[in-house]
C-alpha cells in the first residue's frame, strides 16, 4: 500500500512489529513505521471487531490505537519508534 | 517546565510560532507547548529535518515555514516539545502532559494556536483500512517520505486535495484519479466573490498551475461526483461514485479524502469561550476581536483555531495576539501595540480576501453534510450509525448531548472530534433547525486522555 521514497536511513532502530523485527528510521512515528512495513490494519474495534487503520495521522481521530511495549491505547501516530520497541495490533478495548 | 508563565502559547504551527517569537521579542517570558517533537505544526511538519530536495518539491508554501521556526529557535521563548494540553479553565490553569507526567501550569495570558483539523464527513466505507484523510497522506510524505506504493484515489473538496495530488505527482506517485464532490451550484455561490479573490490572485494562479500540471500528466479529474463510497470487506478494494448519472468504479488500495478544514475548538470550549456558527465556513468558531481576544479574560486564539484563514493569515494573527498579550502584561503601551500591529492587520485583511471565494467554491455538498444513510458510521470510536442517531431522535432526544447519552456517540477516545460535527448536522437537519441553533456536545476536561496513574501523580508545583 505504501512505500518509502528514501534509501535506508543512516540512523535506524530495530522495532518488533507483530513479532517481526523491522529496521526503521530513528525518530519516525510508530504509525508511519507500521504503514511502511505493510500492516493494513492496526487495531480491531471494541464494538464490532472490525479492522481499522490510522486515519488522521495528527492525534485527532484515535483510530491508530496500538499496543506498544505492552501498553494498550497508545496513539501510534504520536509515539516515536525506539530501539527494541514491541508494537502490536490492539484487539478491541485492549484491556 | 515551570509552574507559572506570563504567557503560554499552545500549538507550534504558524500562529503559535509567530506569537511566541513576537512575545519573546518584547520581553515577555513565554513558553510554547506542542505535541510534536519539533516545531512547525501540521503545515510545516518536519521543516527542520526534511531532505532539501523534498522540501523544494513540496512548494514554497511549505519552505517558507523555515524562517518562522528559525525565529522561534533564536528567540528567548521556551520550546516545550511533546507536550499535550489536556485541560484549560477560565482561570487560565492548564493541565499538561509532558514526558509521561501530568502537571498543572498557571498562565497570566494564554494564546491558543491549536489550528484546524480536517472536516469529518462520513460516507459509506470511510472506516475501512485504506481510507484516510488527505492531510494524513501529506503528513506521511513530509514527516517520513512514505507515499502510496500502488496508487491512490483522492476524493472530496478543498485546496488541499489538489495540492496533495500535485505533490504526489512531483514524487512520482501514481494518482489514479482526483474526484471532486463540489456541486455545480458552488460556482454560482462563489462567482460574486471572485473579484475580491482576484486581489489575492497568487492562490488562484497556484491552484490553476497544479491543475495544469495534473492534466499534462494525464491524471483523471472528475468533477461533481456523487454517492462516493469506499468498497471492500476488510480493506478498501475500490472507490465507487456516480458521475454524470453513471456509476463509476476505480480499483485502488488507498483512498485519501478531504472535505476542507474546521477549527479545533476543544480547548476554547473547555475554557468556556463563546462560540458562534460561521455559515460561510460551515463550522463553529470562537468569537474573538481583531487581536484574537476571546470573551474570557486572558485567553486569546490565533490562527485557524479562530476560523479558517490559512497559514499566512495565522502568522499575522499570531503576531497580533502576541502584541495584545504584551500590552496587557505591561510590556507595550496601547499605542505601541496599535502601531506595531498596523501592518499585520492590513496584511491579514488582504490575505482574507480570497476566503469567501474558497469557502463557497469548496463547500461540501449539503447532502453529504446532513444526510448520511442509516448504515453509515458517524461515531468512529463507538461505531454509532446515522440510523442509531435517527432512532434516538425518534425517541425524543433532540440535542447532540441527549443523543450522546442515549447512543454513546462522542464518548469514545477521540471525545467527539470526529463525530461532533456530523452528529450536530444530522440532528439539525432531522429536527428542521439551522445548524446555528444546534449546540454540539458539551466539552469536558480532560480533552485528551490522561491515565489514572498520571492523575494520581499530578504535579502542582
Amino acid at each position: 500500500m505504501f512505500k518509502r521514497l528514501d534509501p535506508p536511513a543512516r540512523k535506524t532502530v530495530t522495532v518488533n512489529i507483530e513479532g517481526t523485527p523491522v529496521s526503521v528510521p530513528a525518530g519516525e512515528t510508530v504509525a508511519a513505521a507500521v504503514l511502511a512495513h505493510g500492516l493494513v490494519y492496526t487495531r480491531t474495534t471494541p464494538v464490532s471487531g472490525r479492522p481499522r487503520a490510522p486515519f488522521c495521522m495528527m492525534g485527532v481521530c484515535f483510530d491508530c490505537l496500538m499496543e506498544i511495549d505492552g501498553q494498550p491505547n497508545r496513539q501510534a501516530c504520536m509515539v516515536r519508534v525506539a530501539e527494541g520497541m514491541r508494537i502490536r495490533r490492539q484487539r478491541g478495548a485492549g484491556e | 517546565m515551570k509552574g507559572r508563565y506570563p504567557l503560554v502559547v499552545i500549538g507550534g504551527g504558524p500562529a503559535g510560532l509567530a506569537a511566541a517569537a513576537t512575545a519573546a521579542e518584547h520581553g515577555v517570558k513565554t513558553v510554547l507547548l506542542d505535541e510534536q517533537p519539533a516545531p512547525g505544526g501540521q503545515i510545516f511538519r518536519n521543516i527542520e529535518g526534511i531532505p532539501v530536495h523534498r522540501a523544494r518539491r513540496l512548494g514554497e508554501e511549505y519552505t517558507r515555514g523555515a524562517a518562522l521556526v528559525q525565529a522561534l529557535r533564536t528567540s528567548s521563548a521556551h520550546w516545550s516539545a511533546e507536550t499535550t494540553v489536556w485541560s484549560l479553565d477560565r482561570g487560565r490553569e492548564l493541565g499538561v502532559l509532558c514526558g509521561g507526567k501530568a502537571k498543572l501550569v498557571r498562565a497570566d495570558r494564554v494564546i491558543i494556536a491549536t489550528g484546524a483539523q480536517e472536516r469529518p464527513v462520513p460516507f459509506p466505507g470511510w472506516t475501512l483500512p485504506g481510507v484516510m484523510n488527505a492531510g494524513a497522506g501529506q503528513i506521511l510524505l513530509k514527516q517520513s517520505g512514505v507515499v502510496p506504493g500502488d496508487g491512490v484515489v483522492l476524493a472530496g473538496s478543498g485546496p488541499l486535495l489538489l495540492l496533495l495530488a500535485w505533490q504526489y505527482l512531483n514524487e512520482g506517485v501514481e494518482v489514479k484519479a482526483v474526484l471532486d464532490v463540489q456541486p455545480l451550484g458552488n460556482w454560482l455561490r462563489a462567482a460574486p466573490h471572485l473579484p475580491a479573490a482576484l486581489l489575492a490572485h497568487h492562490y488562484i494562479t497556484k491552484g490553476l498551475g497544479y491543475k495544469r500540471d495534473l492534466k499534462r500528466a494525464g491524471v483523471t479529474a472528475l468533477h461533481g461526483i456523487q454517492d462516493l463510497r469506499a468498497v471492500g470487506g476488510d480493506q478498501v478494494r475500490a472507490v465507487e461514485y456516480i458521475h454524470r448519472g453513471r456509476l463509476g468504479r476505480i480499483e485502488t488500495p488507498l483512498l485519501m479524502c478531504h472535505f476542507g478544514i474546521i477549527p479545533q475548538t476543544h480547548l476554547t470550549q473547555a475554557a468556556g469561550c463563546t462560540h458562534a456558527w460561521d455559515g460561510a465556513q460551515q463550522c463553529w468558531c470562537p468569537v474573538t476581536d481583531r487581536w484574537g481576544a476571546t470573551d474570557i479574560e486572558g485567553i486569546g486564539v490565533a490562527g485557524d483555531g479562530a476560523g479558517i484563514g490559512g497559514a499566512r493569515t495565522a502568522e499575522h494573527a499570531g503576531r497580533l495576539a502576541a502584541l495584545d498579550a504584551a500590552r496587557r502584561l505591561g510590556a507595550l503601551s496601547r499605542e505601541q501595540r496599535d502601531r506595531q500591529g498596523k501592518k499585520d492587520l492590513r496584511w491579514m485583511k488582504d490575505e482574507l480576501r480570497i476566503r469567501p471565494f474558497l469557502d463557497a467554491m469548496f463547500r461540501p455538498p449539503e447532502l453529504m453534510l446532513t444526510h448520511p444513510t442509516d448504515e453509515e458510521v458517524l461515531c468512529r470510536c463507538e461505531e454509532v450509525t446515522a440510523g442509531d442517531i435517527r432512532t434516538a431522535l425518534d425517541e425524543g432526544h433532540t440535542s447532540p448531548n441527549a443523543v450522546k447519552f442515549f447512543t454513546r456517540c462522542g464518548m469514545g477516545p477521540c471525545q467527539g472530534r470526529q463525530c461532533a460535527d456530523p452528529v450536530a448536522r444530522l440532528v439539525a437537519y432531522e429536527t428542521g433547525r439551522d445548524p446555528s441553533e444546534v449546540i454540539p456536545y458539551r466539552v469536558r476536561p480532560p480533552v485528551k486522555p490522561v491515565t489514572i496513574g498520571q492523575m494520581a501523580e499530578l504535579e502542582t508545583s
